[in-house]
């Protein structure tokens, strides 16, 4: 079951947001990644509520010290909350933001039957993001970080992060 | 007072995944290899994660002015209501993995029902952890049968790993005595409830791992009481020394 990201984000405050990236993949903003669910500006102060990726994950409390960090630059006061509901899920990663992730040596995340079969090893579909083939295997289901799996391409050889699909 | 039957059905949920988490990190830089290394502190940060949100939840609702970390920190050993299953040591990669399957597959169960808890918050974070509860009982289920229907010496390692932790399987489904008026209210879960679907579960993997079932009808109890094992004293000195060297110190 797919949720819809609702959003309620005041467009003047885009332009900043999108300037503050994950800590661990910083090619992605915040905004791509899809885990600020509010942004608005009251009495003067920036209110914002972002929701953690995976629960542990050590990155969310660098994110929120950055979004304080990028608007205290443009003289605002901003204030993060963690909201946990509705979970976040890796279909709020914008397409823009899965170029990103492809172009960094990241595999996007696949549909989630898909990603069942890839991540049981049933099937070869996760692409290696260095030289284009689907001849890959997963080396382990935990990567670098909580939210990885690591892959490795059995033609160049090449080993891989790919996103895991979270739903 | 006011919400103490609710904190303490919080605590015997968030203590399960704090000290299994502690266990976990443990093994951070000692796993038998690069990939199970990565795995297990993986989902040592998950659990912690996951206590994090319980606690501050519970801090919230307590009277007292108390945060997340007076909860994992600061409470002597007969306040943590983990089960005895959770605190059992590393004594090698199989017992590690048994304790793990044993644990995530109960974890899974009762985060599917704690999912539609009348308890907002409770909800919230069980649907948030079950995505990543699933990954854990996926990676230990597999390992199970990898090391059950492996080399002679890892089928008889885990075999006595789940033969000796089998023992403590049975207190997961023991309610708490406050928690039934929760139960009634649709916020607590009935535990007993899940005890067949989990043992069929289990044993349905155990069976594909070519391993025997344990058929020990005597079960151990006593953790969600407070009443541990020789193994949680030694475990808290280590999770708590930082606060209790150094009161208020912060990263």
């Amino acid at each position: 079951m797919t949720v819809k990201l609702e959003q309620h984000i005041d467009p003047s405050l885009i332009p900043v947001l999108q300037e503050v990236y994950d800590p661990e993949i910083p090619v992605l903003s915040l905004m791509d990644m899809g885990v600020v669910r509010y942004a608005q500006l009251i009495d003067g102060k920036v209110k914002i509520k972002i929701t953690p990726t995976y629960s542990g994950c050590p990155a969310m409390d660098v994110m929120a010290d950055d979004i304080v960090a990028a608007f205290a630059e443009q003289d605002m006061e901003a204030d993060v909350e963690l909201v946990l509901s509705p979970a976040w899920t890796t279909d709020w990663i914008t397409e823009k933001g899965k170029k990103a992730l492809e172009k960094y040596g990241i595999a996007a995340p696949l549909e989630e039957k898909l990603d069942k079969a890839a991540l049981l090893g049933n099937e070869k579909i996760v692409k290696c993001t260095n030289c284009g083939s689907t001849n890959t295997k997963m080396i382990s289901q935990f990567g670098s970080t909580a939210c990885k799996a690591l892959f490795q391409c059995e033609d160049c050889q090449e080993p891989f992060d790919y996103f895991k699909c979270l739903k | 007072m006011k919400n103490d039957n609710l904190i303490q059905y919080i605590y015997s949920i968030a203590d399960n995944a704090l000290i299994l988490g502690q266990r976990l990190s443990e093994l951070c830089g000692h796993g038998p290899s690069l990939e199970t290394d990565i795995g297990i502190t993986n989902m040592a940060l998950d659990l912690l994660g996951q206590t994090r949100s319980y606690f501050q939840y519970a801090a919230k609702l307590s009277e007292e002015d108390i945060t997340e970390d007076d909860l994992a920190y600061l409470r002597t050993e007969r306040q943590y209501r983990n089960v005895l299953l959770v605190e059992q040591p590393n004594r090698d990669f199989a017992y590690v993995i048994t304790r793990q399957f044993l644990f995530d597959a109960f974890h899974l169960l009762l985060l599917q029902k704690l999912q539609n808890s009348a308890d907002e918050t409770l909800s919230a974070i069980a649907k948030k952890s079950i995505k990543e509860v699933s990954y854990h009982f996926r990676f230990s289920s597999d390992w199970v049968k990898r090391l059950g229907d492996g080399t002679d010496k890892s089928h008889a390692k885990i075999q006595d790993a789940v033969d000796n932790l089998w023992t403590y399987t049975d207190e997961l489904f023991h309610n708490l005595g406050t928690d039934s008026e929760l139960i009634e209210k649709g916020i607590a879960i009935d535990l007993t409830k899940l005890k067949e679907e989990y043992y069929n579960k289990i044993k349905e993997i155990i069976s594909e791992a070519t391993l025997s079932i344990p058929e020990s009808k005597y079960f151990q109890k006593g953790g969600k009481k407070g009443i541990h094992t020789e193994h949680m004293g030694y475990l808290l000195a280590d999770l708590q020394y930082m606060q209790r060297t150094y009161p208020n110190m912060k990263w």
